[in-house]
């Protein structure tokens, strides 16, 4: 396989012994760090002619770094932007740098903002991404399904199968994610059930979500891949914007995902999300308080008005209190339930997507753009109109059955 | 002999002429070669290891960047051994550069609270402000408890 050659433009992570963990990410996926190379000269040049005054030297070294990857002094094939977590100078930096590189070349990007806890596993899934859309512009630039293919998306609440044969979607199967293996293998016979297939008949398998190791292995998988790169592709196969810009939200279970796209292929993206305030998860939670199912949130929320209930889910913990308080105050389930979509939508707002550049159409996907009251929280704070394609919760199952037909022999 | 700090603590140059006039240089390279030569860490490429910003925790509290706790655990300790300090203004990357603007203010803050003897002096830009800077840095050196050459 093809080494990926990784540019990292960065602040503080080898003062704060997180480089180590950088370089294993990366070398994980068979990709390698490296820091371009400049001149002293280019240096004072570089940040000059950005015209970003910052004081911190490293910082300026970056600025450089990536003037002279878009000229095209150095050659890179993605970009790496780490910067210390809680620093506003780099943060200003970070953001910068990510935008003129998006704008300015077609090298993907990825910025991340570090402390001396992360992890090459938490890296692992944002490398991952820059390497499949280094690796394989081919594979991402399909836009249309043949054969007949099984997705699965091994996610972290729940577990989703797709059988599609010649473009169409013809069975799917849902399930809480509890064992991962027996998840995957249930939703998919409840898949294959409703398709009317056999198993064998399957030519390609591809899986995706934080299982998707397990699952792909074990089911002998023709693609396992991430879900930045897979998601973006269900997506905009599924709302039918295969060319041009869009933005894709998907607010799951544990983690959120925002990506900028253009033409199917991811070019910026955020992952993560503070605490899972941010998350699925405390809709879950507020379903539970409320006392109805989740799927009965979403029209609840939309007969509701959340301005008059304060709600900060910035930390679920706080979160969960104001819940409690609302509801202790008198605050109507219908107000609750508007109020938790629009806490969500806002944290998901604040932290992530001021990160990627918002082009319409914005399209919501996951499980959770079936909850009406989210997705109508997000186009109020967006002010845009919200697209949520047909089979949307099945996104990454979707992208993975989309993309494996790749695979089949002849195709 | 005084232990005297550099700033920029990166800068050969300063650290050779705090040793040339009969002091004890406390510059960066010492300590990174400490980290570096300490057996058992994989930490490359200072042998920084995520520890090292938890030592920092002793000079700037936990909501400051890690990338600054990591550098003062370098140069915190450095800070609390020094007898006297040189900083150079507006130094030129070739003379010696430190990345983190907000570590430098620290750094420099707190040699000021230190109660030392602390000798600021502006990055020579001609011939004769570098003679005159030269002049300015062995004088403050000879007048310094054990100095002189």
């Amino acid at each position: 396989m093809n080494l990926v050659r990784i540019a990292q433009l960065s602040c503080g992570p080898e003062y704060s012994g997180v480089q180590k963990e950088i370089n294993e990410a990366a070398r994980s996926v068979d990709a390698e760090i490296f820091f371009p190379d400049i001149r002293l000269a280019d240096i004072r040049q570089g940040f000059d002619l950005f015209g970003l005054d910052v004081r911190s030297p490293d910082l300026k070294l970056a600025i450089a770094r990536a003037r002279a990857l878009v000229e095209g002094k150095i050659e890179a094939d993605a970009v790496f932007i780490a910067t210390c977590f809680r620093c506003a100078e780099a943060a200003i930096v970070r953001n910068e740098l990510r935008r003129y590189i998006h704008e300015n070349s077609r090298l993907p990007v990825v910025s991340y903002s570090f402390t001396e806890r992360t992890t090459a596993g938490t890296l692992l899934t944002r490398m991952e991404a820059l390497t499949t859309i280094a690796r394989r512009r081919a594979l991402l630039a399909r836009e249309v399904q043949e054969g007949l293919t099984l997705g699965v998306d091994s996610g972290s609440s729940t577990t989703k199968a797709v059988i599609m044969r010649d473009n169409q979607i013809i069975g799917t199967g849902w399930l809480p994610t509890t064992a991962v293996l027996k998840s995957a293998e249930d939703a998919v016979d409840i898949a294959v059930k409703e398709a009317g297939v056999k198993r064998e008949e399957i030519q390609a398998i591809g899986t995706t979500g934080y299982g998707r190791f397990l699952v792909g292995e074990k089911m002998h998988a023709d693609l396992i891949q991430e879900e930045l790169t897979i998601n973006s592709k269900g997506a905009v196969y599924l709302a039918d914007r295969q060319h041009g810009p869009s933005t894709v939200i998907d607010i799951g279970g544990m983690d959120n995902k925002a990506i900028s796209v253009q033409d199917g292929i991811p070019g910026t993206f955020t992952m993560g999300g503070i605490c899972a305030g941010a998350s699925g998860r405390f809709l879950e939670m507020t379903a539970k308080r409320l006392g109805v199912d989740i799927t009965e949130l979403g029209p609840l929320a939309l007969r509701g008005t959340g301005r008059e209930v304060p709600m900060n889910s910035y930390c679920i913990v706080f979160g969960t209190q104001s819940l409690v308080n609302a509801l202790a105050a008198g605050s109507s389930p219908e107000d609750v339930a508007a109020a938790a979509c629009h806490s969500v939508a806002e944290q998901v707002f604040e932290q992530q997507l001021q990160e990627v550049d918002i082009k319409e159409p914005v399209i919501m996907v996951g499980g959770t753009s079936l909850i009406q009251g989210l997705v109508k929280a997000m186009g109020d704070l967006l002010q845009v109109e919200v697209v949520v394609p047909h089979h949307s919760q099945y996104i990454g199952a979707v992208g993975s059955a989309l993309l494996a037909s790749g695979f089949i022999k002849g195709s | 002999m005084a232990k005297v700090f550099i700033y920029p603590t990166t800068s050969l140059i300063l650290s050779d002429l705090v040793a040339r006039f009969g002091h004890t240089p406390l510059s960066a390279a010492l300590q990174i070669r400490e980290h570096i030569q300490t057996p058992g860490l994989e930490s490359p490429p200072l042998q920084i290891t995520p520890e090292d910003p938890k030592k920092g925790l002793k000079w700037a509290a936990v909501e400051v960047p890690s990338g600054v706790r990591g550098r003062m655990s370098l140069y915190g300790p450095m800070i609390e051994q020094a007898e006297a300090a040189i900083i150079i203004h507006d130094a030129d990357f070739s003379f010696g550069c430190m990345g983190c603007a907000r570590t430098n203010e620290l750094i420099q803050f707190l040699l000021r609270k230190g109660d030392i003897p602390v000798l600021d002096l502006r990055y020579p830009r001609t011939e004769e402000e570098g003679i005159e800077f030269v002049a300015a840095i062995k004088k403050f050196l000879d007048e310094l408890a054990g100095g002189g050459v």
